[in-house]
């Protein structure tokens, strides 16, 4: 047994750093096996750069016919697992055919790298942003390595960000105003805001503020979009009267938002929303959902 | 149906119970390994016990205490930062991530508490913060108990004067501030409970809410703790909000106690200097508010308080607090359309207690108060309402007891105006009240004026008043009103004869509108009264003469004349017929004969005409020899004429022995025992001869009726008449006579026929001793009676 999986093992064990691997940041992913990793962070335009090496298993050779390095962006859809779609594809021949009988380094390295969009894992849908090292043979098929990495993007606080303000109702029912202090929100920023009563003719049982993600994917007919609920939070208990006016207070950190998506690639866009509920004592609910964007601010420490 | 509720109920509490005990177990276990996820998870799933609606507050409050004494624990934790490596501004954002409001509001007032105390952030803001996130509770009793516990945990917390949380920043007024708001909204949760839940009673509402209403009055009981407010603070600030809130909140429940709580937890100094904004407000109140308890207690509060030092009386001057509780009492009166009188009458029961006792020297603020009190009772029929009536009676009785002396209360010119709103029992049961006072402190009644307010006072006692019928008198309280009237006539006294006379006058003319039942209560006195005067003018008769109008002895006899007159119409003429021989022999006294003679002839018209009852007559007789015999004024005449009726209706009365014993007593007419008394010893001896004849008759009419004769005793006290007379030098009894007399009464006792009588033997024994001791005792009356032989 052991030589049979010995004979389907690669020849040679291939290794990929990067130049600043120790002090560079590292965040968690979630791999495909379910298992989480460690791997480098960057953003849009670093350098990219490190090391391969290889290194034949004792007492073999490595016979190619040349060694690429390719960093790739990637869109992979779950209705079409496995097919990728690349959006961004740089090369670096490393070595010319040959053979190699001991450890051999290469260095590499991809200069401000543009990477317009950030790693995103979603319901349906992914994108990533990987390493991949190449060994052509002739025979036997390549032998291939995989090094992801993850990519995000930061924007400075908008300029305008206006707060989102509106009066909704049903006639002669419920009359409420509401507002969230602003439209644009960062990852760990805080949503203020007020719920004010006009009129409440319902006997309202609670109230909840709900984020909500919205996944679209694929476009025109093929367009599947999906929705989850990220946070649900109880804003409100007991039934107000006609002028109380309820302060909201919620905190996004706890949440694990990605900044808005819009069309990325044409293959998809993440939204977020926020959903105000309300529910009355016969459990008929009344909600009115509005988008925020979501943004990523540069961290300072 | 009731009790499965119960049971229901309790089962939920039990449930409540062990679930707060089951998070709290592994909430002890993180809070020891010092895990603060695991401690907020679990302490925020322990709060979710209080999420529970099924329970009513008296269960809820329990499981609150529960969740209380675990936040605690918790608290003690987040504030020992080493335990958990949070700095305390981030555990404040952490714990504001729970989903759920109420664990999330409970946690952020517990760490909220800690914040304050580490002086990371100013009191102000936290606290701000805290009162203003709460709003998101809205359900009435999860959110009183919520915002319960945020006072209760930033009570020591408040940036009051000389705390430790006073700063630059944070002032006494932010403590206000947050308080007031907390009071606020805890009031409009606990008013909306009433429109909570479908098909829960009425009355189990209300009384759910009692057991809450603690709750909001804390607030303002740490209002009053607050060292810095005030008297300027408290004026400007917390009373008006505090009232803005009680007045808009609409609800009965509320404002009556919340009232109650203003005027319990403030100190009275504020109080008086704020009065005005205070009852400003209780005519906003709903109509259906018990105000007059609540200003009851204010008023009590406040003459407490004057009561408490003479230091803070001028204060209740300068403010004027009687003018503002009588004009706020009189609004509150006005807007209260549907408060009953009985309402009106304890609020001005209570103004006159409180005046009573901060202006005891006020007289007029008395008067006015129940003149207000007039003014409401008007128009009105008379009360019926037994407890209105009780609190005029409480009414009207202050003032006497507070001054001891009716004599203050008669100078008040609604008094009586007062009283007349009384049902006719009550208005006697005030006069009764009236009059024990006047006995109870022997106050004098001086002047004509007073007696006749007083009079108008008693009325009732006095007169039969209209519509009320007669036979529903209970006979023995009838006697006992009548015979306090009686004995209020003598505490009518004037040392100036004029001003007594119109006292008499006086009373005179109000007794006599009394009719027949209270005449012989009330004649009596007053005739001792006038008489008492007619001899004080006896003593100083010079001094009136000259004056134009003096009371004389003879007018005030002309008056007596006509008062027993009305008497002897009752009819009772054995009391008239007393009173006239009263009265003449006061005249005797005042040398009036004509007056003397007038009275027994007034007395003699009675004997004949009216007194028909055999043993009224001997009575009469004897009171008419009696004062007969002590008559000196008369005339030769005059004195014929008395003596000589009075000895034939002596002769004339039923029964022999009466007979006897009447003419035996006509002797002393003849013979009076003074240094110019007339003494006439052929007549006296001519009424005891006669007397011994009746007797005799008697004895013999005995015989024959009964077949024995009675008993000796009328010779026995005839004999005592001769020893008498004999004594005293009347020549015509011998001691012959006596001897005989004595001879027969022993040949008497001796007969057969004479019924034996032990009484009358023992009379006769100890006469005879009498005359052997007599004679042994030597000197000149020794002499007399050597001859008589015993």
């Amino acid at each position: 047994m052991n030589y049979l999986i010995g004979a389907f093992k690669p020849s040679c064990n291939i290794s990929i750093t990067f130049a600043d691997g120790k002090s560079r940041k590292q965040v968690p992913i979630k791999k495909e096996n379910g298992q989480t990793v460690m791997v480098p962070l960057f953003q849009s335009q670093e350098n990219i750069s490190g090391k391969i090496s290889i290194e034949p298993l004792q007492g073999k050779k490595v016979e190619h016919n040349g060694v690429k390095i390719e960093l790739l962006g990637q869109i992979e859809m779950y209705f079409d697992r496995g097919n990728f779609y690349d959006f961004t594809s740089l090369v670096r021949e490393l070595d010319v055919p040959g053979e190699i009988y001991e450890r051999k380094t290469f260095p590499f390295e991809f200069s401000t790298v543009e990477m317009p969009y950030e790693t995103y894992n979603g319901v349906n849908v992914r994108l990533r942003y990987v390493l991949k090292v190449t060994i052509s043979r002739g025979y036997g098929g390549s032998i291939v390595e995989y090094q992801d990495f993850v990519v995000r993007n930061y924007t400075p606080p908008p300029e305008i960000n206006n707060s989102i303000k509106m009066e909704v109702g049903i006639e002669d029912c419920l009359h409420i105003e509401f507002e969230y202090n602003k439209s644009k929100y960062h990852l760990k920023d805080v949503i203020i805001g007020k719920i004010y009563f006009l009129l409440v003719r319902i006997k309202i049982k609670n109230m909840d503020l709900e984020i909500r993600r919205r996944e679209s994917t694929g476009s025109g007919a093929n367009t599947h979009v999906e929705t989850e609920t990220l946070a649900k939070f109880e804003l409100m208990d007991g039934a107000p009267v006609r002028g109380e006016s309820i302060p909201i207070r919620l905190f996004l950190s706890p949440y694990e938002l990605t900044p808005t998506h819009r069309n990325i690639n044409n293959k998809f866009s993440v939204k977020y929303y926020l959903n105000l509920v309300l529910v009355d004592e016969e459990d008929r609910r009344y909600f009115k959902q509005q988008e925020i964007t979501v943004y990523r601010l540069p961290e300072t420490s | 149906m009731i009790s499965n509720i119960a049971e229901d109920e309790d089962k939920w509490l039990a449930e409540g119970i062990a679930g707060i005990q089951h998070n709290a177990f592994y909430m002890h276990r993180s809070l020891d390994s010092n895990n603060l996820r695991e401690a907020l998870k679990y302490s925020a799933q322990m709060l979710s016990e209080l999420r529970t609606s099924r329970l009513s507050p008296h269960k809820y409050y329990e499981l609150y205490m529960r969740a209380f004494d675990e936040l605690r624990k918790l608290e003690i934790f987040f504030k020992d930062e080493s335990k958990h490596g949070c700095s305390i501004i981030d555990l404040y954002e952490l714990v504001q991530h729970a989903g759920n409001i109420l664990p999330r509001l409970y946690l952020l007032c517990t760490v909220g508490s800690v914040y304050i105390k580490s002086k990371e952030a100013p009191a102000k803001d936290v606290l701000k913060d805290l009162v203003e996130m709460c709003r998101g509770v809205q359900h009435p009793i999860r959110g009183l108990f919520l915002r319960s516990y945020l006072s209760q945990v930033s009570r020591d917390k408040l940036p009051d004067i000389g705390s430790d949380y006073e700063g630059d920043a944070d002032t006494v007024m932010d403590a206000v501030e947050f308080v007031l708001q907390n009071f606020t909204e805890m009031n409009k949760l606990w008013v909306r409970m009433q429109h909570q839940g479908p098909g829960r009673a009425k009355e189990k509402q209300e009384k759910e809410r009692s057991e809450l209403r603690d709750l909001v009055g804390k607030n303002l009981h740490v209002l009053s703790q607050i060292e810095g407010i005030d008297l300027e603070m408290y004026k400007d600030t917390v009373l008006p909000r505090v009232l803005e809130q009680v007045v808009n909140c609409k609800d009965e429940l509320a404002q009556y106690y919340l009232m109650d709580c203003i005027i319990q937890v403030f100190p009275d100094e504020y109080h008086l200097q704020t009065l005005e904004t205070l009852l400003g407000a209780c005519p906003q109140l709903q109509p259906t508010v018990d105000i007059k308890t609540v200003l009851s207690q204010l008023m009590e509060r406040l003459s407490n308080y004057a009561a408490s030092s003479a230091e803070v009386l001028p204060d209740f001057l300068q403010v004027e607090a009687f003018a503002k509780l009588s004009s706020a009492i009189g609004k509150v009166i006005e807007a209260q359309v549907d408060m009953p009188v009985v309402g009106a009458i304890t609020l001005y029961v209570s103004l006159l207690t409180f005046t009573l006792r901060v202006h005891p020297d006020r007289l007029d603020y008395v008067d006015q108060v129940l003149g207000a009190c007039v003014k409401k009772l008007c128009g009105k029929p008379k009360l019926e309402d037994s407890k209105a009536t009780k609190q005029i009676v409480a009414l009207l009785s202050a003032p006497l007891e507070k001054y001891n002396d009716i004599v203050t209360a008669l100078t008040l010119s609604n008094y009586p105006r007062v009283m007349d709103h009384l049902d006719n029992g009550t208005n006697k049961i005030m006069a009764m009240v009236i009059i024990q006072s006047i006995m109870k402190n022997s106050t004098c009644i001086s002047t004509a004026d007073k007696v006749e307010a007083l009079f108008e006072l008693i009325k009732g006692l006095i007169k039969d008043l209209d519509g009320f019928p007669v036979d529903e008198l209970d006979e023995e309280d009838f006697k006992d009103e009548q015979n306090s009237v009686a004995r209020l006539i003598h505490m009518f006294y004037n040392d100036d004869p004029e001003e007594m006379l119109k006292i008499i006058c006086t009373v005179k003319k109000h007794i006599m509108t009394g009719g027949s039942r209270r005449l012989p209560f009330t004649v009596p006195p007053l005739i001792f009264s006038a008489l008492r005067l007619v001899r004080r003018l006896q003593g100083q008769e010079g001094d009136v003469v000259g004056e134009e109008e003096p009371a004389t002895p003879k007018k005030i006899f002309q008056l007596l004349n006509q008062t027993i007159e009305a008497l002897s119409f009752v009819p009772s003429p054995e009391l008239a017929l007393r009173l006239y021989l009263q009265c003449a022999e006061a005249a005797n006294d005042c040398d009036l004969e004509p007056v003397a003679y007038e009275f027994f002839t007034q007395a003699f018209i009675l004997y004949e005409e009216e007194i028909a009852d055999s043993k009224a007559q001997v009575t009469a007789i004897h009171l008419i020899i009696g004062t007969l015999q002590r008559m000196n004024v008369f005339g030769v005449e005059n004195r014929d004429t008395l003596t000589h009726k009075a000895t034939g209706y002596s002769a004339k009365l039923l029964k022999k022995p009466d007979q006897c014993r009447a003419v035996y007593a006509c002797s002393h007419l003849f013979w009076v025992d003074d240094q110019d008394g007339i003494k006439d010893g052929e007549r006296v001896m001519l009424c005891l001869k006669r007397a011994l004849r009746i007797a005799n008759a008697a004895q013999q009419m005995a015989t024959v009726a009964r077949g024995s004769s009675g008993p000796v005793t009328l010779f026995v006290e005839i004999l005592n008449k001769y020893i008498y007379f004999f004594e005293k030098g009347n020549s015509q009894v011998t001691s012959s006579a006596i001897q005989g007399l004595i001879e027969l009464i022993t040949s008497e006792m001796q007969s057969e026929s004479t019924t034996p009588d032990p009484s009358s033997d023992a009379f006769f024994a100890s006469t005879m001793r009498y005359i052997q001791f007599q004679k042994q005792k030597g000197g000149a009356m020794g002499e007399k009676y050597d001859s008589i032989k015993a």
